[in-house]
């Protein structure tokens, strides 16, 4: 590399030109003229994982608000994942319901790049601005398919509750700025270590502000009003996008500043976060059982998901964070695949996301109901999926860390949570598949996507080592 | 000299209403002028703790505060209108096609 001030940022900045680039060729394109956009994203996409993999273990910084440690680094090869699974499955969604291509990907590039430098930030004030950037491109993505009333109403609600929680979360930075005179992530932790603010109301305000931002992010019960709209409404595949590469940027900003920054308050923080924990597992998996709708119901998973990775947050042992990171991977790699399946069966007039239009679905698509089954076994953490290692190392660290209540709430949400699952199953190869049932083509791309990703599935759940090592590699320089 | 405290209870208090106009209004608009409000409120937060700190640094962060409101300004309003292409209205109760 250069070794300049831009090492740091040449991740994203493979990313945001690339997002140019798509926007530049939408500009120039002929009417009804094809272009591989999303090829260009791709391009993108393995620059900034490429150029992640040389910046490893270099810890390089820029402008000293964005630090490319190992554990941005992984998060953002986690983000390529995302983005690279979004648009090959994307290739055909495009398409078919005719949206303008070139502000689609690089709307979905723009939000990438806004994760990565939220995963990076190294600074309050970055972080908030890094969140604009991702969630505005994402509010548009929600709402691209304009006729669509569901989708506006769902861009609505996200963008409403969105802005009202990035007041708060910028009210907790103003406070925490009154506090410690910088916004700087550092400076704001050896402060708050060689200072006794204990006895400040203020400290627990700024906390507390901050928290209910990050909440309403990565849509932790109370604050997961608006996730089942937003899911729903959303195009399937914008779905998918926002529900693992949003929550992966959220979270690695959350166990930064409070990890890191707010590490000298834990005894503060930890219990309101275990009980957010334990509120969010029972309630995304408990509505989730009563959903038909299967965007809806993976939208209560998520949640549920959400959950368990703030068990991870609670325990904040060395197993702990490495198992954030993993099941980040995870999470990513399966919930996107789901969602990825739910946008290959829909068509342009009908999203076919009820769970009866899947009856029966073995019979007409073989090779997909397979594949589906995959992704849904490894969501509800069955062995020999990627889902069933990362809940164990969540739960195993929370149990390393005397949490015993949160890991018997987890495991007993992740039981009952196959239930939902295997309803799916159920009615894919035990029902008949009715006579007026939709019959979809599927592109040549967006199998082969799935079928990769089905593979990663299996081979992280056999053989997780390598990526754990990693994880745990991630996390030792920082915290 | 107005102490620091008086600054911070006004912006409180500016704080509340947007907050309070969120959830009390039946208009999209004004909603959306009620988010605006809490973030001037942050804004004046900011300008109050860095003026009491003798720095500029609060000042430049309203900088950013305010081009960030603007483009979430742009967005939001894009998508009210959108919305009201095809509603025909602009009282939230109105939009229930999705529901919990």
């Amino acid at each position: 590399m250069f070794n300049s001030v831009l090492d740091a940022i040449v991740p994203m900045l493979c990313v945001t030109l690339a997002a140019l680039a798509a926007m530049g060729a939408e500009a120039f394109r002929g009417r009804g003229e094809r272009m591989p956009i999303g090829g260009l994203g791709i391009v993108g996409l393995l620059g900034a994982g490429i150029s992640s993999a040389l910046l490893w273990n270099r810890n390089a910084s820029s402008f000293g608000v964005i630090v490319a440690d190992n554990f941005g680094l992984f998060v953002t090869l986690v983000l390529v994942v995302v983005g690279i699974l979004t648009i090959l499955f994307s290739s055909q969604v495009v398409e078919r319901d005719g949206l303008p291509a070139g502000e689609y990907y690089a709307l979905v590039l723009f939000a990438i790049a806004g994760m990565m430098m939220m995963a990076t930030a190294s600074d309050l004030l970055v972080i908030f601005i890094a969140l604009e950037v991702l969630s505005l491109a994402v509010y548009v993505l929600t709402g691209i398919r304009r006729e669509d009333p569901r989708a506006i109403e769902a861009a609505f609600k996200y963008f409403l509750l969105g802005a009202f929680s990035s007041a708060f979360f910028l009210y907790g930075i103003a406070f925490t700025f009154g506090l410690t005179g910088t916004t700087h992530l550092d400076r704001i932790g050896s402060y708050l270590a060689a200072q006794s603010l204990s006895d400040n109301p203020l400290i627990l305000v700024a906390l507390g502000l901050l928290l209910v931002g990050f909440s309403f992010k990565i849509s932790a019960v109370p604050f997961h009003m608006w996730t089942p709209d937003a899911y729903e409404g959303a195009p399937a595949i914008v779905t998918g996008f926002m529900s693992t590469g949003v929550k992966a940027a959220a979270f690695a900003a959350f166990a930064r500043v409070f990890l890191s920054a707010f590490e000298p308050f834990s005894a503060d923080w930890a219990p309101v976060v275990w009980w957010i924990a334990a509120a969010t597992m029972i309630l995304g998996t408990v509505v989730g059982v009563a959903q038909t709708n299967l965007k809806r119901m993976l939208a209560y998973s998520s949640i549920a998901h959400g959950g368990y990775l703030l068990v991870g947050l609670v325990a904040a042992n060395q197993v702990g964070k490495a198992a954030i990171l993993f099941y980040l991977l995870a999470y990513a790699v399966t919930n996107l695949s789901a969602f990825g399946v739910i946008a290959l069966l829909g068509s342009r007039d009908k999203p076919n996301d009820e769970l009866r239009d899947y009856a029966g679905l073995w019979q007409t698509r073989p090779a997909l109901s397979a594949l589906m089954t995959v992704c849904l076994l490894s969501l509800g953490g069955l062995p020999p999926t990627v889902g069933f290692i990362g809940k164990w190392y969540i739960f195993s660290a929370a149990v390393g860390a005397g949490y015993y209540g949160l890991a018997i709430i987890g495991v007993l949400t992740s039981v009952i949570s196959v239930f939902f699952y295997l309803r799916v199953v159920v009615m894919m190869y035990m029902q008949d598949r009715g006579a007026d049932a939709p019959v979809v083509q599927i592109n040549a791309v967006s199998m082969a996507a799935l079928t990769v990703a089905i593979v990663a599935i299996f081979y992280l759940g056999i053989l997780p080592t390598r990526v754990l090592d990693l994880a745990t590699q991630s996390i030792s320089t920082i915290f | 000299m107005i102490p620091l405290s008086h600054y911070l209870i006004v912006s409180a208090a500016l704080f509340a209403i947007g907050t309070a106009g969120v959830f009390l209004r039946r208009n999209l608009i004004t909603i959306l002028l009620s988010v605006e409000i809490m973030l001037n409120a942050v804004n004046l937060t900011f300008v109050a703790f860095g003026r009491s700190q003798g720095t500029v640094d609060g000042q430049i962060i309203t900088f950013f505060v305010m081009t960030v409101a603007a483009a979430e300004a742009a967005v939001g309003l894009a998508i009210v209108i959108a919305l009201f292409r095809h509603r025909e209205s602009l009282n939230p109760d109105a939009f229930t096609s999705l529901k919990w």
